[in-house]
């Protein structure tokens, strides 16, 4: 079960004709799906799309009322191959995933998908993961667009426009026989707004219907000489038809005045960004009625020439707003505009910079130099002339420390990088990559464990040319996650298969964690429509590995110590991999609350566990927070004239995982720490022990006080 | 040249846009508030449009919500997805060092920012782990924040909202109902609340702490309550003993009475009266190589830090403070114990050969300590994690048997060393002292470098000879106290001394 629970926003998912919804992009994008009569759904988590996955499993009854397929695929390649459910027969598919790295590992079957080419419309919602926020690498899912030749739809960031995509991208896909990537960016996919609804539309033909009458083409097939034709169809008939449709259908949009000198070709997903710069000089209202002539481009492949062509009739100078890198589209436009012959002056990435997030100010000086040089009359004169001084703001950048993000309270990972610190402060340094997911915080402080990863599931793939061994062996991580993704066989498999001599650790915590919570094949959860509750070692065991090692609760650091300790130093030839187990607190504790909260209420017994520091007994060393950055064990300046460092301090949201404990016993740190198990509720004779224990204690203490001097109302 | 030509008049609308920004932690209910202020404005007849970042970037990290809201009219407007520098009217951070990142980013402008941010801390992890004080300075960011706003709120609404028994997200919504940045009246606030239907009361409550404490800014902070000055309490012919002490005290030069005092009470506390002696002694000594010159700096510095260097921690120290009464009222104040609860107590212990030959008396435990062979069945013996339920009375008594050994403590291996220590420590320090006063009031300052137990313990012994033996590097150098100054810092700066090493280079370039 996922992190965000979207039961009660999938009923707005019902409204009909007349209705109007207000709420999130995804959940209204999942709207339109079904409004469109979409035939099967699946798709692969991973921000910014997550919710999506979220929203599709909440609503899995109400898509089964309507004779639609949800399918939670193993990858997102595993999405994009389901797509071909839409090759032969007349069904409306959709998958999502996050873009590019999702794309990255997709693209096989959309390369395969986009050569066969598909009868029914064929969606694929990509999560464009770029800019602040983003934790993959900066790349744009573009480029696969044009080396595969589908079409990529970019609308305006508003529900409306988004919702609009979706309708308009399963008709161009079934118009040009093409599968169509509806792009959303980060902000977008969590942007809020309202827009009108239609009822939602059973599927045509269900799947259900489709398999009871198989259908199969061999000239869909990739094959030579089918293939070839395959490439000529693409060029000779789809994207031709593509364009019509474009056109026909005005899926790219205009605004502003017909005639000016100056226009602006905008990406349909920057268009609020290119509105606010104008706005704030005074160059479009409220509403976006601008001055300036713009070319909104929802559709961002293919360009179409013509469209483009009278856009730049009659002006002189034209910017293009494209985010990211390399300028794809200003290149295109630019072997337009030189293929014709025109001699309208083409700006874009040298007034934009080639690299990074197009932000409110990168948008402002964009569009404000271009006006400086193709209109300098349209600006306003304080900012062709600025006069007035801009107080100085002391500059914080060495003051403010950075925030990157990192384990949760109680994260059953922190003990297992805590247990591989001390192997590594016994053993020496190892080779260590790490792989996707909340483990790759290991990598930041306080723990720095772990190299570069090179992919999800790729975590021990990226160690294989240290397979071979040599002195130490080489360690990598993999979560429960990658494992099922990917790892499995590109990692484990390919270790197995060339007797490497290497370790892993296999971090499971019970659920797709980073990406928000989602069930895996080992999670486990009881779930109604899904298989989980398959354990990681018997898939290991069933591939070869014969080294196997299960830690069933990771929060005991000696014991992953002394495991990872073993795996580095004994005999045994062959992968070794510790399954180190528990579950995400974040789930758990959201999963327990509610029990725990009842259990007070119906007055049984509840053992609240809780640590502590004693500040008296702490130096102030902070030993243990190298070995921990528990976001609840922090620091506390003492108001004692002879103490110097600040100690450590447990605050209330301290859920009482174990770790500091653990960790101040495994690695000899101090006994400053204690826990505190509070219980509610207790039973008659508990009660009535600890009075008598209470009460012989307090006796000697009072005949000890009774004799020594003490210290009383110090700092604490 | 153009001046000439008509100036476009801009749109008034697109001035009224109110553009409302949160910094937040990652898990801090962000975007519970961000869901209030939009339902809020949605019924109080605004277009709005609010945008965030979900996923993994969000841990525990920086993240941001934004919100744009503008009177409903015909048309749909076009508001922005994400926060742009000097274009925000409410900045809401729910940290102080977020108030300092709202203000680096220049979300925060004078010309139109109502800048609400929360002054308590939640530390990054650089500034937890340093063996120091890396501790973000506060003041920087408020006196930037200061300049910065057009209007600041600043106030623990982590603090009002905890009292209440809720989270920051109620005490923050509160404080922008009370800014009155936004057109909306507080009732229309707490409809808010109300609507979202999940611990509605609390949530209220919280909110009106903020809200208060909006509405009253401009008053100075209120001082933390002082917690009650530490005193030394016992039985009637021990606290005889004690007046006699601490008038020895009182009689020493005024800058170091104060320190004297306090440094006293803790090493009597520690042993006894005599010991208590001992450290005026030591302090005497020192004293009278001192005057006023320098304001009694030295003198100072040693009060303190003989006071740390006589209360070394020991076994004895540390079971004694575990089973001392107040200790137990603490943990139950502290775990927010109700009647009819227990509380149950389990500590972490884990002695290694070390700590228990240390205990072992002087001479016997040097033997032992030169021993490899003896050494090793100890760890055999003992060396392992030790949790003991102190609520339980076996785990008690042990502890409380241990605790009362100060009788014996004097005779101990441990107590030989940390003798040993103090005064090879105070020679050290003193050596310099008739050429170079500010060298030697550094030394006795190195004696902040030593703490933590067992390993980290040594590891602190050995950094602390480093940084001592580098005076005679710098001996006779005008700047030579400057730099010890420096030395210090860098060894306080990572774990493993990388920092020194470096420093130590530096130093050893130029003497």
């Amino acid at each position: 079960m996922a992190e965000r629970s979207f039961k009660a926003e999938v009923e707005h998912l019902r409204k009909g004709n007349g209705d109007v919804f207000t709420g999130e992009g995804i959940l209204a994008i999942t709207k339109a799906l079904l409004e469109n009569g979409v035939g099967y759904v699946g798709g692969y988590q991973g921000a910014p799309i997550s919710h999506l996955m979220d929203v599709l499993a909440d609503a899995e009854e109400l898509m089964a009322e309507l004779g639609v397929r949800f399918e939670a695929n193993a990858s997102e390649a595993a999405a994009a191959a389901m797509l071909a459910a839409s090759v032969h027969y007349p069904i409306r598919g959709a998958v999502t995933f996050k873009g590019p790295v999702g794309v990255n590992v997709a693209s096989d079957a959309l390369a395969n998908l986009s050569s066969s080419g598909v009868n029914g419309g064929a969606l694929v919602i990509v999560g464009e993961d770029y800019g602040e926020g983003s934790s993959i690498m900066q790349e744009r899912s573009h480029a696969f667009a044009m080396k595969s030749q589908f079409w990529m739809l970019d609308p305006r960031p508003n529900l409306p426009s988004i919702t609009k995509a979706v309708k308009d991208g399963f008709e161009l896909s079934e118009a040009s026989n093409t599968p169509v990537m509806l792009m959303v960016r980060i902000r977008s996919c969590h942007v809020t707004g309202s827009f009108a609804t239609k009822d939602n539309v059973p599927p045509p033909l269900t799947v259900k219907q489709a398999i009871a009458n198989p259908q199969s083409d061999f000239n869909r097939v990739v094959l030579p000489p089918m293939s070839y034709m395959h490439e000529q169809d693409k060029i000779k008939n789809r994207w031709p038809a593509a364009e019509k449709f474009i056109v026909e259908n005005q899926l790219n949009e205009h605004f502003g005045p017909k005639d000016a000198k100056i226009g602006i070709v905008v990406q349909g997903g920057m268009y609020n960004g290119l509105i606010r710069a104008l706005q704030r000089l005074g160059l479009a209202d409220l509403f976006g009625r601008t001055d300036v002539p713009i070319y909104c481009l929802n559709v961002t492949y293919p360009l179409v020439r013509d469209e483009f062509d009278a856009f730049c009739e009659g002006k002189d100078h034209i910017l293009v707003v494209e985010e990211g890198q390399p300028e794809h589209i200003e290149q295109h436009l630019g072997s337009f505009l030189y293929k014709v012959g025109r001699r309208l002056k083409l700006y874009g990435k040298d007034l934009l910079p080639m690299a990074g997030e197009y932000t409110g100010q990168v948008m402002l000086d964009g569009v404000t130099g271009f006006l400086k040089a193709a209109a300098p009359e349209m600006l306003p004169g304080k900012v062709r002339a600025p006069n007035a001084e801009e107080p100085r703001i002391p500059d914080l950048s060495k003051t403010v420390p950075i925030r990157p993000p990192g384990f949760c309270t109680g994260c059953p990972e922190r003990p297992i990088f805590a247990g591989m610190k001390l192997v590594e402060q016994e053993l020496g340094k190892h080779q260590i990559t790490g792989d996707i997911g909340c483990h790759l915080f290991g990598s930041l402080p306080p723990f720095e464990i772990g190299g570069a990863t090179m992919g999800y599931g790729l975590g021990p793939a990226s160690n294989a040319a240290f397979d071979g061994g040599g002195e130490r062996r080489a360690i990598s991580m993999l979560g429960d996650g990658g494992f099922w993704h990917n790892g499995l066989s590109s990692s484990i498999g390919n270790m197995v298969f060339n007797k490497s001599d290497n370790v892993v650790v296999i971090v499971d915590n019970y659920y797709s964690a980073a990406t928000g919570g989602q069930d895996v094949l080992s999670s486990r959860a009881h779930n109604d429509t899904k298989a989980t509750n398959n354990p990681i070692s018997a898939a290991l065991k069933g591939v070869g590995v014969e080294w196997i090692r299960q830690i069933d609760h990771t929060y005991d650091v000696g014991k992953v110590r002394d495991t990872l300790r073993e795996a580095l130093t004994t005999d045994f030839k062959g992968p070794k991999v510790i399954v180190a187990s528990s579950e995400c607190m974040l789930n758990k504790q959201r999963r327990e609350k509610p029990i725990r909260n009842k259990a007070f209420k119906d007055g049984r017994r509840v053992d609240v566990p809780r640590f502590g520091v004693d500040s008296d007994v702490c130096t102030g060393d902070h030993a243990c927070i190298r070995l921990s950055g528990c976001p609840s064990l922090s620091l506390k300046r003492l108001d004692d004239p002879l103490r110097d460092d600040p100690i450590a301090h447990i605050d209330q949201t301290c859920v009482g995982c174990g770790n500091c404990g653990e960790v101040a016993d495994a690695a000899v740190l101090c006994p400053s720490f204690y826990r505190a198990d509070v219980v509610h509720n207790p039973g008659g004779f508990e009660t009535w022990r600890a009075g008598l224990r209470n009460r012989v204690i307090s006796w000697l203490q009072a005949r000890r006080d009774a004799k020594r001097l003490r210290l009383t109302g110090a700092p604490t | 040249m153009n001046l000439v030509l008509p100036q476009k008049s801009p749109d008034p609308r697109v001035g009224d846009i109110i553009k409302l920004a949160v910094m937040a932690v990652g898990g801090q209910g962000g975007g519970v508030l961000t869901g209030w202020i939009e339902a809020l404005a949605r019924a109080q007849g605004y277009a709005c449009q609010a945008t965030s970042v979900a996923g993994v970037a969000q841990r525990t990290g920086a993240t941001i919500y934004y919100v744009e809201m503008a009177k409903k009219s015909e048309l749909e407007p076009v508001f922005a997805l994400a926060p742009a520098g000097g274009d925000v009217d409410v900045l809401i951070a729910a940290e102080m060092m977020e108030v300092g990142r709202a203000v680096m980013r220049g979300f925060v402008t004078p010309d139109r920012t109502t800048l609400i941010g929360s002054t308590h801390r939640a530390l990054a992890v650089s500034e937890k782990m340093a063996p120091g004080d890396g501790i973000a300075d506060a003041d920087e960011v408020r006196a930037a924040a200061e300049i910065a706003a057009q209007k600041l709120i600043l106030a623990d609404m982590d603090g009002l909202a905890v009292a209440e028994g809720s989270v920051i997200s109620s005490s923050l919504f509160g404080a922008l109902a009370g800014s009155r940045a936004l057109p909306f009246p507080r009732e229309a606030f707490e409809d808010a609340i109300r609507a979202s239907g999940k611990g509605v009361d609390a949530s209220l409550r919280a909110f009106a702490a903020g809200y208060d404490a909006a509405q009253n800014s401009t008053e100075e902070p209120v001082a933390p309550e002082k917690p009650a000055a530490p005193e030394l309490t016992g039985p009637d012919s021990e606290i005889a003993r004690w007046k006699a002490l601490s008038d020895r005290a009182n009689a020493l030069p005024g800058p170091v009475r104060q320190m004297a005092g306090n440094g006293l009470m803790k090493v009597v506390d520690f042993q006894d009266c005599a010991y208590g002696e001992t450290y005026l002694d030591h302090l005497d000594r020192i004293v009278a190589r001192d005057s006023a010159d320098h304001d009694w700096l030295l003198s100072v510095t040693a009060a303190k830090y003989i006071a740390n260097a006589m209360a070394y921690d020991d076994i004895i120290r540390v079971a004694d403070l575990k089973t001392r009464a107040p200790r137990m009222a603490r943990i139950q104040a502290e775990m927010g114990v109700k009647d009819g609860q227990l509380v149950e107590v389990t500590e972490f212990f884990h002695p290694r050969a070390e700590e228990i030959v240390s205990l072992l008396p002087a001479t016997m435990g040097a033997r032992w300590e030169a021993s490899p062979k003896r050494m090793a069945l100890m760890d055999r013996l003992f060396n392992k994690g030790r949790r003991l339920r102190t609520h339980s009375l076996r785990s008690f008594l042990m502890l409380h048997f241990l605790g009362g050994l100060k009788g014996y403590r004097l005779k101990t291996r441990r107590h030989q060393v940390e003798v040993a220590h103090l005064q090879q420590w105070l020679e050290a320090s003193l050596a310099p002292l008739d050429d170079d006063y500010a060298l030697s009031v550094e030394l006795l300052r190195n004696r902040r470098l030593v703490k933590g137990y067992s390993d980290t313990h040594a590891r602190s012994l050995t950094k602390f000879a480093t940084v001592m033996n580098a005076a005679e590097l710098l001996r006779g150098r005008k700047d030579a106290a400057e730099w010890m100054g420096r030395l210090r810092e860098a060894a306080l700066k990572d774990p493993d001394g990388k920092a020194l090493e470096g420093a130590i280079q530096t130093v050893r370039s130029f003497v």
